[in-house]
């Protein structure tokens, strides 16, 4: 899933100065399980902005919702009319989903509550960690299922650097070396040769920036409904 | 000593000693300039950090110019975090261009350890694919495939570190280095000459040169916190009581520093000292060490 | 606000505070009347914006009263409960409001002369602090509405003679 944090409070204050009628927006799919966008954010936040705006005397009316996925058209569509009623959305989605919101929403202006951070997983409850870096070239067959693109805060291909110790990384006595743990498992695999092979230099031309992606025996043109 | 190249006087069967020196955070050069001088007529090359530790100094490029300018054999040391494998073809090329033609592929530390912290770490390449390129481009190739007007040519090294744990996966990674290329290897600093020479028995059918890592050590303190914080360097009890009991430190460091020289000559076919700092006691260190 | 009287409100578990709370009416034991009690079959109900909800409504102060740790019917629904309410003061603090004005309190159901202790302590807190700040501004605001009202009503006439403060 995507993993993203709440801005600051008193950025997201700053960012809604001048706006007296809002509409809080979360999304509920990857935002919702790292508890950073989800309706229950959403509501929290929202009492937030309420209580400290009227304690400074100042006005403001929030509206809350939250759709199912910020990220695809046919959930936005359904609040085009009532969003049209404020003067801004503050979205808690990812930054894709704050963008596609705009996008279809268009004049109007969406403001980002969050900070986008990874693609992860639930490490446990509460705790979420990085694991692919889409890097559009997957190593993982060759790794023990371990990316090293990721893990390894170098993201070196070809094994550890000079500064593992004991099996943690030089940039973090906390965190494990990625190399160490590729080798350990390819150990115990019995699939040790695997860390003989040269990788060579990842191949970015193959990812410009923007990228896209078409499935053609899927592709149908989608009209916005205004 | 006579001019020979970094590389010849690896393959005179010879005791080869390099050293480095590190760029200045700053245009002031008078002190390098000093040490290059004290420095280049009593070792096989010099090498030249860049930006060590990931603080930001002089190029190593440009020190490299001064030490040939000055009749120095210098040796560039390059890492992978700071430019991508187009600048760093782009350096190599200039290097050659300036005639340096010793080379020190490195990963290079992290950003998170110096003094640009929120600069964009880069690591397009690692140490072995930059081995790799650089002896494409001695081939006349660039990484791309180009054909280059002028191929380069290089002596190419890496480092190891001997003292690494665990060590296997170090040791692969040392295996793909000398396959992707690597003439020679520095390692991290050696204390315990007899661990050392074990690694030397593992490594002994790769024929590739290893000069041992030698850092005087300047006080007790000074060992005490590389066995904590630096990886893969373990200063023996004796060496610290050694230097805790010692009146004159510095004499003392200069004394260890040339005495575990000396014992290394046996095991291995050179060193490479790294003086931080000190790089106007190297000379000493050698005599006391019976070298040149 | 010399007649300021808090106003407190208490999340209770079902098994013991609001036990407790019963207890120490039967017991006559003396605690502020004007406590408002919401009953919960336990605290690990509450939710950060139960409580944020409950200070934008007005309250001065907050008490969220579960089992001993250790003896919650639904396991660790208190030990949660607690994790909450220390996320709730944060929000809290960051909206502009002190994180004092809320606490979690643990409890036995025969506890009555803790309940009774946990409620006033809050209602000390608030008596310290002041009234929720919200409430200043609503008064601050329903006043100068009133103001305005007065004086759009009776045009031409005098105004109303302005307090003689230099603030």
């Amino acid at each position: 899933m995507i993993v993203a944090e709440r801005k600051p409070f008193t950025e997201i204050k700053e960012m809604l100065s001048g706006y007296r009628k809002i509409l809080i927006l979360g999304c509920g799919t990857c935002v919702s399980v790292c508890m950073a966008g989800g309706e229950k954010e959403v509501e929290i936040l929202a009492s937030q902005i309420r209580m400290a705006f009227e304690k400074e005397n100042r006005e403001i009316e929030i509206k809350e919702a939250t759709i199912q996925r910020q990220c695809d058209r046919e959930f936005i569509e359904t609040i085009r009319k009532m969003a049209g009623e404020y003067e801004a959305v503050l979205s808690l989605a990812c930054g894709a989903g704050v963008q596609f919101v705009a996008e279809l929403l268009a004049p109007l202006l969406i403001l980002p509550g969050l900070n986008t951070r990874f693609i992860g997983v639930a490490e446990a409850e509460g705790v979420w960690s990085e694991r692919c870096r889409a890097c559009g070239d997957c190593v993982l067959s060759e790794t023990a299922g371990i990316c090293p693109v990721t893990i390894c805060a170098k993201s070196l291909l070809n094994g550890p650097c000079g500064g593992t110790r004991d099996g943690k990384c030089e940039v973090d006595k906390d965190k494990d070396c990625a190399w160490t743990l590729i080798y350990r498992r390819l150990q115990e695999g019995g699939k040790l040769e695997k860390m003989r092979k040269i990788h060579p230099p990842k191949k970015h031309g193959v990812r410009i920036y923007p990228q896209r992606q078409v499935n053609e025996e899927f592709k149908k043109e989608v009209k916005s409904e205004k | 000593m006579s001019k020979k190249t970094f590389q010849e006087a690896l393959s005179s069967g010879k005791f080869v000693v390099t050293t480095e020196v590190g760029p200045p955070k700053g245009t002031n050069i008078e002190r390098l300039l000093s040490a290059i001088d004290l420095l280049k007529d009593r070792v096989d090359g010099i090498n030249v950090t860049d930006n060590q530790s990931s603080v930001m100094r002089v190029s190593s490029l440009a020190i490299c110019h001064l030490v040939q300018e000055k009749g120095g054999e210098a040796i560039l040391q390059q890492t992978c975090r700071d430019r991508n494998r187009m600048a760093l073809e782009s350096e190599l090329l200039g290097a050659n261009v300036l005639g340096i033609h010793n080379l020190l592929c490195l990963t290079g530390d992290h950003l998170s350890a110096g003094d640009h912290q929120d600069a964009q770490p880069v690591f397009d390449l690692d140490s072995v694919q930059l081995i790799q390129i650089a002896k494409m481009m001695e081939a006349g190739k660039d990484s791309a495939g180009n054909e280059l007007k002028g191929a380069v040519k290089f002596c190419v090294g890496a480092t190891v570190n001997p003292g690494a744990n665990p060590l296997e996966p170090q040791l692969l990674k040392f295996e793909k280095k000398i396959a992707a290329g690597a003439q020679f290897f520095q390692t991290q600093a050696v204390y315990d000459v007899e661990g050392f020479a074990r690694f030397m028995k593992q490594v002994e059918g790769f024929k590739v040169p290893i000069l041992a890592g030698v850092i005087p050590l300047k006080s007790p303190g000074m060992a005490k916190y590389m066995n904590e914080n630096v990886a893969g360097v373990s200063v023996p009890d004796r060496l610290i009581e050694e230097m805790t009991k010692a009146e004159n430190k510095e004499a003392k460091g200069i004394e260890i520093a040339a005495r575990l020289i000396k014992d290394l000559k046996g095991v291995c076919p050179g060193v490479h000292i790294m003086a931080i700092g000190w790089e106007e006691k190297v000379p000493e260190i050698l005599s006391q060490a019976g070298i040149g | 606000m010399a007649e300021f009287e808090p106003k407190v409100v208490a999340f209770c578990c079902h098994y013991c505070a609001y036990s407790a709370a019963d207890l120490a009416g039967s017991l006559r034991l003396e605690y502020p009347a004007n406590v408002r009690i919401v009953k919960l079959m336990c605290t690990g109900r509450v939710d950060a914006s139960h409580l944020l909800k409950a200070f934008e409504a007005g309250a001065d102060a907050v008490l969220v009263a579960g089992c001993e740790e250790g003896d919650c019917h639904f396991r660790e629904g208190n030990i949660k409960a607690k994790r909450r309410v220390g996320y709730a003061r944060k929000l809290l603090r960051e909206a502009g409001l002190e994180g004092e004005r809320l606490e979690m309190f643990n409890l036995g159901a025969s506890d009555a002369h803790k309940f009774a202790a946990a409620v006033n302590e809050m209602t000390e807190r608030a008596r310290k602090l002041g009234p929720n700040p919200l409430r200043i501004s609503r008064e601050h605001r329903a006043k100068s509405i009133e103001q305005r009202a007065k004086r759009t009503r009776a045009p031409g006439t005098r105004a109303p003679e302005k307090p003689n403060e230099r603030s």
